[in-house]
């Protein structure tokens, strides 16, 4: 390497901040031109900044060409307070370019789809004027992504960890007048925030104990110095790693946290592709990556994630398999996903996550978009027979109710292709992406644990089976009904970036083909104590047939009859009780409701009585500090002063006096202006008693 | 005359002012108020460029002999540092935004309102910047007047109520403060505060009544749970501007106190006293979160969000380190101008609709977008999303707090981090409940969005919002050597009682 190429690399680092600077541009125009100049010119901007960054993401992976160990960008100072000292501070290294081009990458194609979706989204709910702030948030969620994965700090990432948060929030409640009652959509985008806060909750925690430990939140000096003191630091590395997992289980929707995924497929469609299956769900992996340091000197920790990661995938599989909403069933299916990731990350095998981090944003986003197309194909066919009709009926009828579908492979051409391989991609078919990558974990897991090896076969086995009962309900068989029989294919400026992605996953185990590992020596250069997965043809022969034998129940199930209403859901009599079970979620939701949600509501409620209305009387703080410790208190010194006064020298003035006192204090809800002198004069003579005192003693 | 006697009592002079203007012309009243705020503001802009940041002791100080009665000795001394400027810069910028908030909702008696009204500020201006001991007791309890006349005159239904409860609540505070004036201005045989810093040693029993004595006035005043039942009435019944005052400005009083007095003078008692403080403050954290969701008036759940946010500033202050102090101080901005705008923001709907009661609201956005935006900016910012002015304070004061080694354990910081958990609950509910959702209510439906006027009152808070989220460097820098200075005291103060 050569003194120019290191030059040349430094010189393209310097640009890093622009990949952040230049969503946050997009959004900032938008916001005070976008309304003026018209849909067109807000989508292009928006989809130009993303673009941009994008292109400075290349530069990165360019620059990193000639300096493979990276470099640190310090922009600015942020949080200096003593010693510590939180700054602006971007890193740049293969670890968060890959998530750079990745993210931004992915955006992009987004950012064009949303384009054509959005458009038609805002005028089916009544509100074109919205188009704008979708792109605005649209780029701000960039913006926030961006300061998450490029931090070199502890700080700074949290501060794009709820930055995505934010975003993730008002999107999901962007229609947010629409949903259950007209208020479904807002709640849950908090349910959102507020779930993924408990774990920021942990993230926090972890950033405390960081800072005491080894006072820096730097991540470099972090590692450095926790490789040097080791086992010694064994326990609060362990409580560190187990806090940093509780925020990851938040964001990439693990269990005990993942409830608040499912509902976040209130948001449109192309948010839940980017935010909810692509990228933002993949923080916590990411992060866990970015810790790959802690975690290796914390195996509890490490076994923990990794059990957590096998289970959700098993769990939310189960769900999957049992849903009728087209977005719901993908939507446990990204659970799912993302807990084959994060057992890949505990067992140490950090690139073999990433790498189903890659090839799942490919066809996740893809499927995702898909359905989005299916959505509005069908949202199509039924204004075109409510329009026939003469409108006002079937107001409840579900555009993404799987059981009003079927027949679609004839009407929506390129959408059916595109999903038919990103079904493929995600079951694990040779020689698509998903098989590449989802292999990886498999091997790695039989070499961890045969009990973490089995949860992820047995959820792979679930996986094509419920993508492929998906595929049928949807695009097989006959139109279930009218608007499904009069759905149409979407415009190319939503069907082009499905076939850019469709052609990603079907290429992306590329990335990381056996024998070549291009993204394990890639990686190598950040991440430590990385190995070559070794290829294994029993394995992955296992997988295949397990795939293959899945689909083939999902077509003996649904692939020759026709689905219709919900009696004749063929696994509700094969399973019984269990369907039931899966159907309904589990009742996880329910349980939360009953042991966390309802008892907080009750305690507030309860607390708020103490409160109480001044005029009610029932209050705690009213009537013991106020009226008993205050009141009463004067109400003695009150009868203190009649008594004192009262030597039957003046007996009736004195009885007088101290009885009006008396009543005066009986009650202070009636009190009027003069009492308050009352208060003022007694305190002040007290005060003038005790001052006199004073200046006479000290005299 | 001297620029801090200048600063303090320029409200005065627009007070008597307007005590020529007659009383029909209420523009030219509003106008000399605000003109006269803003010149206040102007000179606390003179201060801060006079000042020296890297200078951690007190500047600019003036000291005139006042009342030498014996043992008595009582000045005029006025001072500021890194503990009072950026107070000081807060009530000067808060009261002309405070005035302007008033155009239009003040209508009757609008010269007595700017008379009180600006005799508040020279109140204020004076605690913040008052030196000697019985000076800044008479600066107290001064303040207390206008804004009793503010809530008694100018409030709600129920204002008599509330005022009287503020005045006494208040009222039984101070006097126990006073005492301890007292005793340590004559055994000191000085009420000047760098003079008793310097000059006495007051054994541990004695500095703990004394400690206790103070405490009573400040936690009060914060107000610090359990004391806070005055607070809810008091604000619900205040017109806004009294409540953002009260909330911005009074309320910083009560842990400017603690700062300024209970750890300077007492050192070891606040040492000894600090873990008990940390965990009413954690309890206050926790119980204005929970009573705060459950509130149904928008005024009142913001009343006690305030509760659970000073108990934030209590416990950086009593981490009793430098990240804990200058976290707790920073927090005290930050809550003035989260929680000021947050009033301003409820004010804004009250003059349109004259309810507060969440339910008759819902789905706000679609019908006022810009007032939607500016709300949700505020919210973020008061439940503390990074990036924004909140989660700087705070979590400077929760990594303090959780590294103190006066407090000695993880757990309070452990459990005010659960706050943070609670406060995105009770914000983003009342947010919902009152943006979100569809509009349900008929008389909603014709309301306008806010006007430019209400605008500029919101835009310099919400620009202090980023500002101090995002570069919050030149704050620090300000209060960081006077901090530093009182943080290695205590430091030598806990090392030496081990």
């Amino acid at each position: 390497m050569s003194l120019s190429d290191v030059a040349q690399g430094e010189s393209l680092f310097a640009l890093a901040p622009l990949v952040i600077l230049f969503p946050i541009l997009g959004l900032l125009i938008n916001m005070s031109v976008g309304r003026r100049l018209g849909e067109r010119f807000v989508g292009a901007l928006a989809s130009l900044a993303v673009a941009a960054a994008f292109g400075v993401a290349v530069l990165q992976f360019v620059g990193l060409q000639g300096q493979l160990e990276g470099a640190t960008i310090h922009v600015a100072d942020w949080i200096t307070v003593g010693d510590l000292a939180i700054p602006w501070g971007l890193k740049i290294d293969t670890l968060s370019v890959t998530m750079m081009l990745m993210v931004t990458g992915v955006s992009t194609l987004i950012h064009v789809y949303a384009i054509g979706y959005m458009h038609t989204d805002v005028r089916l709910q009544g509100e074109p004027a919205r188009f704008t702030r979708f792109f605005v948030y649209f780029n701000l969620f960039v913006a926030a992504m961006m300061v998450l994965v490029t931090a070199n700090n502890y700080g700074m990432m949290f501060v794009g960890w709820e930055g995505v948060g934010l975003c993730s929030y008002l999107l999901i409640g962007f229609w947010f007048e629409k949903g259950k009652d007209g208020i479904g959509n807002a709640v849950a985008g908090k349910k959102a925030f507020v779930v993924n806060r408990i774990g920021d909750f942990g993230f926090m925690l972890a950033i405390f104990l960081v800072y005491t430990a080894f006072g820096t939140l730097q991540f470099d000096e972090v590692f450095r110095k926790a490789e040097v003191a080791g086992p010694a630091l064994q326990g609060v590395i362990t409580a560190i790693t187990l806090f940093l997992l509780l925020g990851a289980a938040g964001k990439s929707a693990q269990l005990p946290l993942f409830v608040w995924l499912p509902d976040a497929m209130a948001g449109p469609t192309p948010v839940s592709a980017l935010i909810h299956a692509a990228t933002m769900v993949t923080a916590g992996i990411y992060m866990i990556a970015r810790n790959s340091v802690l975690f290796a000197l914390a195996p509890f920790s490490a076994n923990t994630v990794a059990v957590v990661g096998a289970v959700t995938a098993l769990f939310a599989a189960t769900i999957a398999v049992a849903q009728f909403d087209i977005k719901k069933v993908l939507a446990y299916s990204t659970i799912s996903q993302l807990g084959y990731m994060i057992a890949a990350v505990g067992m140490g095998a950090y690139v073999a996550g990433m790498f189903h981090l890659l090839t799942n944003a490919f066809f996740k986003a893809l499927l995702f978009l898909s359905a989005g197309s299916v959505i509005q194909g069908i949202e199509h066919g039924h204004h075109h027979v409510a329009g026939h009709a003469g409108g006002g009926h079937a107001q409840e009828f579900d555009p993404q109710d799987m059981r009003n579908m079927g027949g679609l492979r004839s009407r929506m051409k390129v959408t059916f292709g595109v999903y038919l391989v990103a079904t493929l991609a995600i079951s694990g078919i040779p020689p698509l992406a998903g098989f590449f990558s989802k292999d990886e974990i498999l091997t790695d897991a039989m070499h961890a644990h045969f009990g973490l090896y089995l949860l992820l076969a047995l959820a792979g086995f679930l996986t094509a089976f419920y993508m492929f009962r998906q595929v049928w309900m949807v695009f097989g068989g006959e139109p279930r009904s009218e608007a499904a029989a009069h759905a149409r294919e979407n415009p190319p400026v939503m069907t082009i970036p499905l076939i850019a992605l469709a052609v990603l996953a079907i290429l992306g185990g590329g990335l990381n083909l056996p024998g070549v590992h291009t993204l394990t020596e890639w990686l190598g250069h950040t991440l430590e104590h990385v190995h070559t997965t070794p290829f294994e043809l029993s394995i992955s022969g296992i997988s295949t047939v397990v795939a293959v034998l899945a689909i083939g129940i999902a077509w003996r199930l649904y692939g020759r009859r026709a689905t219709g209403s919900e009696a004749s859901e063929p696994l509700r009599r094969l399973l019984g009780p269990v369907f039931v079970g899966m159907e309904h979620k589990w009742w996880v939701d329910e349980l939360y409701d009953f042991l966390i949600v309802r008892p907080y509501r009750g305690l507030g409620n309860l607390l708020v009585l103490g409160e109480g209305e001044a005029e009610a009387g029932n209050e705690i703080w009213e009537r013991w500090v106020h009226r008993g410790l205050i009141g009463g208190g004067y109400r003695l010194f009150s009868q203190f002063l009649a008594n004192a006064v009262d030597l039957k020298i003046i007996d009736d003035l004195a009885n007088n006096l101290g009885r009006s006192l008396q009543a005066l204090s009986a009650n202070l809800r009636r009190t009027q202006t003069g009492y308050v002198r009352n208060y003022a004069f007694v305190v002040f003579a007290g005060a003038v008693v005790i001052l006199a005192y004073m200046i006479l003693q000290y005299r | 005359m001297d620029l801090l006697t200048l600063v303090v009592f320029f409200p005065v002079v627009g007070a008597l002012a307007i005590l020529f203007v007659r009383e029909e012309q209420k523009n030219a009243i509003r106008w000399l108020a605000m003109v006269s705020s803003l010149v206040t503001l102007g000179l606390a802009v003179l201060v801060l460029f006079r000042f020296d940041a890297s200078n951690p002791d007190l500047q600019m100080v003036v000291r005139v002999p006042w009342i030498e009665v014996g043992g008595f000795r009582i000045s005029y001394q006025l001072g500021v540092d890194g503990l009072s400027i950026l107070l000081l810069l807060l009530t000067a910028l808060l009261t002309p935004i405070s005035i302007l908030s008033t155009w239009s909702a003040v209508e009757e008696g609008v010269k007595n309102f700017m008379i009180f009204f600006l005799l508040l500020e020279t109140g204020m201006l004076g605690v913040f910047l008052a030196l000697d001991l019985f000076l800044f007791y008479i600066f107290w309890e001064f303040s207390l007047v206008p804004m009793y006349f503010l809530i008694g005159l100018y409030g709600g239904p129920r204002r008599i109520y509330a005022a009287i409860k503020f005045f006494l609540y208040t009222m039984a505070g101070s006097i126990l403060m006073l005492l301890a004036i007292l005793w340590l201005g004559t055994t000191g045989h000085t009420f000047s505060l760098p003079g008793l810093i310097a000059n006495t040693d007051i054994p541990l029993n004695i500095q703990l009544w004394l400690f206790l004595a103070f405490a009573a006035a400040f936690a009060i005043k914060v107000p610090m749970w359990p004391l806070h039942s005055w607070l809810p009435d008091a604000h619900v019944e205040a017109p806004t501007a009294g409540s953002v005052i009260l909330a911005g400005v009074l309320l910083k009083m009560g842990s400017y106190g603690f700062l300024r007095f209970n750890l300077s003078l007492f050192p070891e008692a606040a040492i000894r006293l600090a873990p008990w403080i940390a965990a009413v403050a954690v309890i206050g954290i926790i119980y204005g979160a929970i009573v705060s969701f459950a509130q149904t008036d928008i005024k009142k759940l913001v009343a006690f969000s305030s509760v659970s946010h000073m108990g934030f500033v209590m416990l950086g202050l009593f981490a009793l380190n430098g990240q804990g102090l200058q976290g707790g101080l920073l927090q005290m901005v930050n809550h003035g101008l989260s929680t000021g705008a947050l009033f301003l923001i409820v004010g804004m709907i009250y003059e349109r609709r004259h309810t507060r009661e969440m339910s008759e609201f819902g789905g706000l956005w679609k019908i006022m977008p810009v007032y939607a935006v500016l709300a949700l900016i505020v919210t973020l910012s008061s439940m503390a999303l990074p990036g924004l002015n909140g989660f700087v304070g705070e979590f400077t004061i929760l990594l303090g707090s959780f590294g103190s080694q006066v407090l000695g354990t993880y757990l309070f910081a452990a459990i005010a981090a659960l706050g943070v958990i609670l406060a995105a609950v009770y914000m983003l509910t009342m947010y919902q409940k009152m943006f979100l959702g569809p509009v349900g209510h008929e008389e909603n439906k014709g309301l306008r969005d806010i006007r430019m006027r209400e605008v500029i009152t919101l835009l310099p808070l919400v620009v202090f919002i980023f500002w101090i989220g995002l570069y919050p460097k030149p704050f620090f820098d300000l209060m960081g050597p006077s901090v530093d200075k009182l943080a290695q005291t205590l430091q030598a103060a806990a090392v030496a009682m081990r």
